[in-house]
């Protein structure tokens, strides 16, 4: 058997060669068994929705869906859009000035989902408690939510998503 | 010790190829158990039984299931009202699951108590460990079949759990989940799962058996057998206590079954799935509340998830965190104390978990949490080093045979645990 001089031989390379090559091609096999996981091409495909907003009078609210989960959409009275944009930034948790997070100020497009573990907060409708912040209230851990979907306080670590989208027309939104 | 004889022929030629009847009279009448075990050891073999009644009812429950989210309640109505017995077997299942939990969290407070998880039956400890975390995924996948309100939002919330995971959580959650929302492949790999994860537990089993048999049972002394005088054959005297047990066991489980079904459940999981609406209290089951009552605890939603696992996680360490050499609480008079007030921590934090988070219930469970991280971590090894046991019987048939000498002899150090013969 050939032997350098520090004593490891051909058959040690072999060996650690071979083991080498079992494991990258365990690896390789490993990711399609994961990754079968991840959503599959159809239901990325159904990716977006429309939804005409010339419906939702001031004060009004309506959740549609998107993607499975829900939509907020708001159509916010003065009172919220000036409460909205007085915070200081520095008294948030996860600072965003209100007007970063709707491109019409009346208009509040929101991802209806509690960042904390991704519960439904309740305010969509007139009687529901809208939290100490006059916009949504998480019941499921109490997180409170400002009129522009912001964390105020409660486990959530971030504002409510604003998901992407625009303005096909005047009066309607595609989400997605 | 001598090789068993069998009379029947058959058996002979079998065992001669294959010796289970070798194995099972090794394991059944030479395996030799400490005399003096008390009723907190029937609780071992009732949860293997338990889980054999789980298996048996759920198979029967996937003859008739369907795992689609436009199917899945409706089939779990048609068993309940259209297939045959289909409301008792159902019924045995779902309340099996609370029964399971109950009979595994005595087993696992008796080893608290008695200090089962000392040396050597720390990997014993640890598989049992492993079963628990085993059981609680089995049954919160289980929990989400019948696509109720609470199963649906159980999902989502537990998920959610790992989107707190720096960086990578959120494309772990969409991992799980196979889509942007607990959806149909969710319930379809939960349900595959579900079917899985039993049979697992059955292979941790075996292990947590062959550990446990390496050294035998602890027992209520938590002294070590010292000769065949401290021991009788486990069958049939435990075998006969052990049925007695189980016989008790199944009038109260079927006192539920039959009539309180689901006292144990929760209402609105009695109303299909509805991704849009959160039920106004989501609360888990019963068994999950303590360690939601510990997430919920901690402010911060990283490390109230990690404060969660860590409740859990902490029962793997416990072996190094105890380092009393005394095993039962009987020798430790303050251990014996700080074990019930932990046992009453442990309620309190479930009736907790099922209260609103807020006012005084936040605060409350916060100082519970605190105290149940205390207790493993500053309280056990604390106590290790200041408590003075009480001197340990020489024998557990010591104090029977020599009532004068039993209480007494010096605090003995357990010495090299004797091996199965
Ligand atoms: C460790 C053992 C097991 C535990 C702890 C467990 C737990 C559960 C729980 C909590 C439910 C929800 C019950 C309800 O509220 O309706 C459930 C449902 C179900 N389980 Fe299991 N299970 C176990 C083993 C199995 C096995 C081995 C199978 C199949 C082979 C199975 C099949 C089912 C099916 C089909 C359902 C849906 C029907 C229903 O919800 O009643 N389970 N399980
Ligand atoms: S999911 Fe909203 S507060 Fe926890």
């Amino acid at each position: 058997m050939a032997d350098d001089n520090d004593g490891t031989t051909r058959r040690d390379f072999i060996h650690v060669a071979s083991v080498t090559a079992g494991a990258l091609g365990a690896a390789c096999v490993a990711w399609p068994f994961i990754d079968q996981m991840n959503p599959a091409a159809d239901t990325l495909a159904l990716s977006s929705t429309e939804f005409d907003v010339s419906g939702v009078e001031e004060g009004m609210a309506v959740s549609i869906v998107w993607r499975g989960k829900p939509v907020f959409i708001r159509h916010r009275t003065k009172k919220e859009i000036q409460e909205a944009s007085e915070v200081q930034l520095d008294d948030l948790p996860d600072p965003q000035a209100d007007s970063d997070r709707t491109s019409r100020p009346e208009m509040l497009v929101l991802l209806g989902v509690c960042t904390h573990l991704g519960c439904v907060p309740l305010g969509q409708s007139a009687t529901d408690p809208k939290g100490e912040w006059g916009g949504w209230f998480c019941p499921c851990h109490g997180s409170h939510y400002d009129t522009s979907g912001r964390i105020r306080k409660g486990p959530a670590p971030t504002n409510l998503a604003v998901p992407p989208y625009k303005y096909i027309s005047d009066s309607v939104i595609k989400i997605g | 010790m001598s090789e068993p004889k069998f009379n029947n022929s058959l058996v002979r030629w079998i065992d001669h190829r294959l010796p289970i009847f070798t194995f099972m009279h090794h394991e059944m009448h030479e395996y030799p158990t400490p005399k003096n075990l008390n009723y907190w050891w029937n609780f071992g073999s009732l949860a293997g039984i338990v889980l054999v009644i789980m298996i048996m009812s759920g198979i029967v429950l996937a003859m008739h299931y369907t795992a689609h989210v436009d199917h899945a309640f409706q089939s779990v109505e048609r068993i309940m009202r259209d297939v045959n017995y289909g409301w008792l077997v159902r019924y045995i299942h779902a309340n099996g699951a609370s029964f399971f939990f109950i009979v595994v969290y005595i087993h696992i407070f008796r080893g608290l108590y008695y200090g089962s998880y000392k040396a050597p039956r720390e990997l014993l400890w640890m598989l049992g460990v492993v079963i628990l975390i085993l059981m609680m995924a089995t049954a919160f996948m289980g929990y989400v079949l019948p696509w109720g309100q609470m199963s649906f939002w159980g999902a989502t919330v537990i998920t959610n759990l790992f989107s707190a995971i720096p960086l990578v959580g959120e494309s772990i959650v969409t991992l799980l989940w196979g889509g942007f929302s607990v959806d149909n492949p969710t319930l379809n790999r939960f349900y595959a799962l579900h079917y899985l994860l039993p049979f697992v537990i059955v292979g941790v089993v075996v292990l947590h058996i062959v550990a446990l048999h390496r050294f035998g049972s602890n027992n209520p002394l938590g002294i070590d057998v010292r000769g065949n005088q401290d021991t009788i054959s486990f069958h049939p005297y435990y075998t006969v206590k052990d049925a007695f047990g189980l016989g008790v066991f199944l009038i109260l489980l079927s006192a539920v079954v039959f009539f309180l079904p689901n006292s144990m459940g929760h209402p609105d999981n009695y109303i299909p799935a509805n991704p849009m609406v959160t039920p106004a209290h989501i609360v888990p089951e019963w068994y999950f509340l303590p360690f939601y009552a510990i997430l919920r605890a901690v402010p911060d939603k990283l490390f109230g998830v990690l404060a969660m696992f860590a409740a859990i996680g902490v029962l793997f360490i416990l072996p190094w965190l105890d380092r009393s050499p005394v095993r039962s609480a009987t020798f430790r008079p303050i251990y014996k104390i700080m074990f019930w007030v932990f046992l009453v921590d442990c309620v309190a934090l479930t009736w907790l978990g099922a209260k609103p988070a807020e006012g005084i219930y936040v605060v409350l469970s916060r100082l519970c949490t605190a105290y149940y991280f205390f207790h493993f971590i500053i309280l056990l090894p604390a106590l290790s080093i200041f408590e003075t046991p009480k001197s340990l019987p020489k024998s557990i048939s010591k104090p029977v045979l020599d009532p004068d000498g039993g209480g007494g002899g010096m605090i003995a150090v357990p010495a090299a645990p004797r091996e199965k013969a």
